[in-house]
């Protein structure tokens, strides 16, 4: 069941189009990563999901409801994590947690303070003083001691230390266990390739692909290397690239589809060894990010 | 060594100079134009020399000498007139440049992280600071030689070039104190409300405490930095010691804020810091509270600033009524009306004062919402469960409610202070109404910040200008008669004047019901537009 559905979302600032007929769903019970590179519209679009900014065109609903006009009804039931998170100076850790937890409803002490152990914040220092992490840690502990059904993290971790940012991920994955669905933005691709079920990349305002990452594996290569007893040549077959010649043999990478053909060809040359890896969501990130680039220089696509 | 901590200094002030490119030269144009709009009208009003004496005696009372300060009066001049009735008043303003300038960029850069950036480059620890002081230091000789040689242009005879010279650098000076006030205070204290706060409180009192000094003992009064400009007495003897000194006491605290900043840490301050409270009390946990609580030290301090101020305007009452005791010619050309006591003539216009001064509280307390929106802060609110309308209407009824409180201690001060010094006593209906009359032309221009906020949000500071012209063109339009619409452009211009006025309704409620529409017209803007942080 889908929860949250974005249908052709676009948000001009001036003559600026910053999204450009955006399609998101994110489902229920699923953590959904949002990525792409900075300035793609991340933020953007999650401050239209939460009635910060206006639509110019399109339709966002939250569960069932217009997030423009419902905002107050569907805000008791989300958790958000703006991406920068500015706090107030002169207030302490504890009371903006305390403020944050009440505002949206509700109320969880017990889980307050196993957070606030859990990510070590000290919540009686005054916000000036803390870093950006520790404002990070501030949102994230409100967030997850509040009971919601939806929890919107805009690049939640890019403060964190490594050990946070595991603690981070616990916590994410805590909340799917009971069933609660999450939309995960990022540029950090490991986290989301760790947490996620589906993702959606969005790169100059436009989702460029979206989809599970088995599904998104599909349109990637894999990498392979090769040491055979007789060279290979493998100049004739269709979808493969990057050949180049290393000490440990012959690397090159395969298109997900041909990957079949180019086994069976490989194997005539007695195969001495042979490595794979998966291609990773950063491999899937390049390409895209390849791919418009070449499509700038003839002068077609582009958000702008 | 000493090198090290100010390398760059240059290409910061550069920076800093580049920054304020705009700010800067309208401060100066502001300041400049009301400077030089006043003599030429004077020029015009009081031709003869027997005119000017004639006003000189209406000004010769403690009323004004707090307003004003001390003046020529034996010899009104045109420009002893100027220098009486305009160079206090234009100082303070200068101070308040010169304050804001600093704070600007000394604690609110520290504050928001700016100068962690520029000390991580190769630049001097003291360089900031001190690129901040210079930059000061350009404004307050641009604002002088302005104002000097732009008085002097008008070409007035008894405005000669050395009294202008004075008068700008008395500005000038004012300028650069209250800046050295502020760079101290940017070191004493740990956060940029503080610094604003405390140096704005230090202008305050000094104003406070010349006018009560100037009307009960002149020779105290030398401890009011303030009182030194008007003891210049600039186009009469033009005494420059007083700015001399100025000038030195200003390079003693550019001096005691360079010492402070390298003894401390950044982003640490010497006042106590209060160590913070592990739980939000219950207070706290609503928009109206935590709107409230960011706000609380202000509010308070307004407060108590309110009560001093018609305190300290009602305790010279009593001088007031023995002078005129004592001068029965005065008396009878003033009291035209029997009805009206003397020392009552004075309070409308100590009313313009008074409730122009009650209204920057309430439109800070406004702002405050923009302000929040342009830190990204109205997000975490507008990302739970509150609504647009909950949360402009929580910052809506602190204003209105504190525009209210200030007016009314401004007036309670000014009646119990004004019926402790009398003879006879001062009626508090009277001087309490007289004060609320202007609550409706207050809510206009908190009408007027509402509907910026909904629909123009990035000129919303604008206000501050058409407070200022309110304030310069009421206050001088009781001096002076301007045309009448020229008053009539600011809300404030359509009170009646009670007690002098007759008191009519009609024109106060004409202007809640605009100040009413404003509102719900800002509201109708603000649920309807994008929330923008910088
Ligand atoms: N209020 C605004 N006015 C004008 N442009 C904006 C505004 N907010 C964002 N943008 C632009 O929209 C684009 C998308 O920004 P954003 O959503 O913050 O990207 P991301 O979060 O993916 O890094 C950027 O080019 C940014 O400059
Ligand atoms: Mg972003």
């Amino acid at each position: 069941m889908s929860l949250l559905q974005v249908t052709n979302l676009t948000k001009k600032f001036g003559k600026f189009t910053a999204l450009d007929g955006v399609n998101l769903e994110v489902n229920s019970g699923e953590i959904f990563g949002f990525i792409g590179p900075n300035g793609a519209g991340k933020s953007t679009t999650i401050r239209v999901l939460l009635g910060i900014l206006k639509a110019t065109e399109g339709e966002v609903k939250i569960f069932g409801k217009d997030a423009w006009n419902d905002a107050v009804e569907i805000h008791k039931r989300v958790a958000y994590v703006p991406g920068d998170v500015n706090l107030w100076p002169n207030l302490t850790g504890g009371e903006v947690i305390d403020l944050f937890v009440k505002l949206r409803g509700g109320n969880n002490k017990s889980k307050r303070e196993e957070l606030i152990k859990k990510f070590d914040l000290d919540p009686t220092k005054k916000c000036r003083t803390y870093s950006k992490g520790n404002r990070q840690k501030v949102a994230l502990i409100a967030a997850f001691s509040s009971d919601a059904d939806l929890y919107i993290l805009d690049e939640p971790t890019s403060g964190l230390d490594p050990l946070m940012e595991k603690i981070f991920q616990e916590c994410v994955i805590e909340v799917k266990k009971e069933g609660k669905s999450v939309l995960l933005s990022s540029h950090i691709l490991s986290e989301v390739e760790k947490l996620c079920d589906r993702v959606g990349i969005i790169r100059e305002g436009r989702i460029i692909e979206s989809g599970s990452l088995t599904e998104l594996r599909h349109l990637t290569r894999t990498q392979m290397l090769v040491q055979t007893k007789e060279p290979v040549n493998l100049k004739e077959l269709k979808g493969i690239h990057e050949i180049e010649e290393t000490e440990q043999g012959l690397s090159f990478q395969v298109d997900t589809e041909e990957l079949d053909n180019a086994i069976k060809h490989i194997s005539q040359f007695g195969v001495l060894k042979l490595e794979s890896s998966p291609p990773t969501l950063e491999d899937l990130f390049m390409r895209h990010y390849e791919g418009t680039e070449k499509a700038h220089d003839t002068g077609v696509g582009g958000g702008k | 060594m000493a090198k090290n901590l100010i390398a760059k200094t240059g290409h910061l002030t550069r920076f800093i100079l580049r920054l304020d490119s705009i700010k800067i030269p309208l401060w100066l144009v502001g300041l400049t134009f009301f400077t030089l709009i006043v003599p030429p009208a004077f020029v015009g009003l009081f031709d003869s020399q027997q005119e000017r004496d004639a006003m000189a005696e209406t000004m010769a009372n403690p009323a004004m000498t707090a307003m004003v300060g001390p003046g020529d009066l034996g010899n009104y001049t045109i420009g002893a007139m100027t220098a009486h009735q305009m160079l206090l008043m234009t100082a303070v303003v200068a101070g308040l440049m010169g304050i804001l300038l600093v704070c600007r960029h000394t604690r609110a850069d520290e504050e928001d992280g700016r100068v962690e950036m520029v000390r991580s480059l190769p630049v001097g620890r003291l360089a900031y600071l001190n690129a901040t002081i210079i930059t000061l230091v350009f404004a307050s000789i641009a604002l002088a030689a302005i104002n000097a040689f732009g008085l002097y242009a008008l070409g007035i005879e008894s405005m000669d070039f050395e009294g202008s010279l004075l008068y700008g650098i008395a500005l000038g000076a004012t300028t650069l104190f209250f800046g050295g006030v502020a760079a101290v205070f940017a070191q004493l204290s740990d956060s940029s409300r503080g610094t604003t706060g405390y140096s704005i409180a230090i202008l305050l009192v000094a104003y406070l405490f010349r006018a009560i000094t100037d009307v009960s003992y002149e020779a105290l009064s030398w401890i009011s930095p303030l009182a030194w400009v008007t003891k210049a007495e600039v186009y009469s003897t033009n005494n420059w010691w007083p700015i001399l000194l100025m000038i030195g006491a200003s390079i003693v605290l550019f001096i005691i804020a360079n010492y402070l900043n390298s003894i401390r840490d950044l982003e640490s301050g010497f006042l106590p810091a209060k160590p913070g409270k592990r739980y939000a009390s219950a207070f706290l946990q609503s928009p109206t509270g935590l709107a409230l609580r960011l706000q609380r030290t202000g509010i308070i301090s307004w407060a108590i600033g309110m009560y001093v101020l018609g305190a300290s305007y009602g305790s010279v009452f009593g001088d007031l009524e023995s002078f005129f005791e004592g001068n029965e010619m005065l008396g009878q050309m003033l009291n035209g009306d029997d009805d009206v006591s003397l020392v009552e003539q004075f309070i409308p216009m100590l009313m313009i004062v008074i409730s122009l001064l009650a209204t920057i509280p309430p439109i800070m307390a406004i702002n405050k919402l923009r302000g929040e929106e342009k830190k990204g802060r109205l997000d975490h609110l507008l990302g739970r469960a509150v609504s647009r309308t909950h949360l402009m209407g929580s910052y809506l009824a602190i204003s209105v409610v504190n525009g209210f409180v200030m007016l009314s201690l401004a007036a309670i001060g000014l009646w119990s202070a004004g019926a402790a010094v009398m003879e006879e006593g001062l009626q508090f209906g009277m001087i309490y109404g007289a004060a609320m009359a202007y609550y409706p032309a207050m809510l206009v221009m908190i009408g007027i910040v509402v509907f910026m906020i909904g629909f123009i949000p990035k000129a919303t500071s604008f206000i501050w200008l058409y407070v200022l012209y309110s304030f310069f063109v009421l206050y001088l339009g009781g001096l002076f008669q301007f045309s009448e619409w020229i008053g009539k452009i600011s809300p404030f211009g359509h009170v009646p004047q009670a007690p002098i006025e007759e008191f009519t309704w009609g024109p106060l409620i004409v202007l809640s019901a605009l100040a009413i529409v404003l509102m719900i017209v800002g509201f109708i803007g603000f649920n309807k537009r994008d929330i923008e942080s910088s």
